[in-house]
């Protein structure tokens, strides 16, 4: 059995650091906030304009004027700032948060990222996800490693419109997790295989080329 | 002394309106949304309009009233996915759509408020975003050309505000509002609270008076898109 949502969220968790500024993107990256392990501080960023995003509001609590990214209402904490979206993008743009985990249709093995558009489609647009793959510092995807239809997600070029070019450090799907070296020459690394996932399975999945890194 | 608080929101829109004109809404989703305003506007009949707002509103509340009586020519936004009949009106052509990163739209209405022509970022660099744009290389890296915007209005919605036009956001309701109040030619702020002049602590001002023309007091409905909760255990 390859991982599951949550346990994909939960590989994911493991990225994060004691101190680190995080955002979040929409679907399984958001579960990671559930897999923040006990006694590490980790201030989640929200691009509409918060850093210190808390938990959902009991029923009696919930306030129109505070929304995350997805437009879902969310609490305060006591270390909690708003500010406006320009000083927000400021942050991302500017190589302040640490870490962004988000979700991909397609990722290559040199970092490139395609998670906006698929042509012919309805697009519903960008939002922040262009300025936080090339602003934030360390970029996580979380992806299903294969599409619907059975092809890989893995690929040696992506084939649909990006978001951005060499700007993936990881990728964690539900067969493993491969490293990129997206500044560099070094070849993308297989670092870790999901559980009951063998390295035979896991090569005839990927288009992407990579070399054998499991420890 | 020039008056700037006008008694509602259609009287504060009166000679700011023309057909082909440009209006930044401030807001992000329905947080922060200047909904008197959008309301006044529709209800000015104003055609062929150009609206600046990270989204489009929804199917009958925000800026989704303007696109049911057809008055908005063309959107310039980051994210649109909410709204069944802008999909309708963007594949039968009749509206047009310009998408710009999230970040690249707050940081245009920054620069165009703050007479800044255009500025580099690395956001879009080899992305369709950056078709047709000038690249520039500092420091070993590709950063794109990108163009400051002004409107011919900006309408803004804001939690406290004084008669003098000074103004304080809440929370996340900020998020657009404070840049689009810079970046339009004219704007009308529109308040929950509206106090005299002097009651505002001028420390914690995020937006001085000299961006806001005109100010009126609003009811406001704020409407929320997705309403998530945490259940409480059972005592």
């Amino acid at each position: 059995m390859a991982w599951s949502r949550d346990q994909l969220a939960q590989r994911a968790a493991k990225e994060l650091r004691d101190g680190f500024y995080v955002n979040l993107g929409i679907g399984i990256p958001t579960l990671v906030a559930n897999y923040i392990p006990d006694g590490m501080e980790v201030t989640l960023q929200s691009e509409n304009g918060m850093l210190g995003m808390g938990p959902f509001p009991y029923d009696e609590h919930v306030d129109a004027d505070l929304i995350n990214a997805g437009k879902q209402t969310i609490t305060a904490l006591k270390k909690t700032s708003y500010f406006s979206s320009s000083d927000s993008f400021a942050m991302i743009r500017g190589g302040h948060i640490d870490l962004s985990i988000l979700g991909a249709m397609e990722v290559n093995d040199r970092g490139d990222l395609a998670n906006w558009m698929v042509p012919g489609k309805m697009v519903k647009g960008m939002g922040g996800a262009m300025d936080l793959v090339a602003g934030v510092k360390r970029v996580v995807v979380v992806m299903e490693h294969t599409s619907k239809d059975g092809a890989s997600k893995l690929l040696k070029a992506c084939t649909l419109p990006v978001t951005g070019i060499n700007v993936v450090d990881l990728v964690i799907t539900d067969l493993g997790v491969f490293e990129i070296d997206k500044h560099g020459s070094q070849p993308m690394k297989l670092l870790q295989l999901a559980d009951n996932v063998t390295l035979e399975e896991i090569t005839a999945k990927t288009e992407a080329t990579f070399v054998n890194a499991l420890r | 002394m020039a008056n700037k608080v006008y008694p509602d929101a259609k009287s504060a829109l009166e000679g700011f309106t023309f057909e082909g004109m440009s209006v930044m809404s401030g807001g992000f989703g329905l947080c922060g949304i200047p909904e008197n305003l959008i309301i006044a506007l529709r209800d000015s009949g104003v055609q062929g309009v150009t609206v600046i707002s990270n989204n489009a509103g929804v199917d009958g509340w925000g800026l989704g009233l303007l696109l049911e009586t057809k008055q908005i020519k063309k959107m310039v936004s980051s994210y649109v996915g909410e709204n069944k009949e802008f999909a309708r009106q963007y594949l039968s052509g009749e509206l047009e759509l310009e998408f710009n990163p999230q970040g690249t739209l707050a940081e245009r209405c920054r620069a165009g408020g703050a007479g800044i022509a255009g500025f580099y970022t690395k956001t879009g660099v080899g992305t369709l975003v950056a078709e047709g744009k000038e690249t520039k290389v500092f420091n070993g890296e590709t950063f794109v050309l990108e163009t400051g915007l002004v409107a011919d209005l900006s309408i803004v919605k804001a939690w406290k505000g004084d008669k003098e036009g000074n103004l304080i956001y809440r929370k996340t309701a900020r998020n657009f509002n404070p840049m689009m109040a810079t970046a339009g030619k004219k704007c009308v702020a529109e308040v929950e609270i509206l106090v005299e002049t002097g009651e505002l602590d001028p420390d914690a001002i995020h937006t001085p008076g000299i961006y806001v023309d005109r100010i009126v007091k609003g009811d406001f409905e704020k409407r929320i898109e997705q309403r998530t909760i945490t259940k409480r255990e059972n005592a």
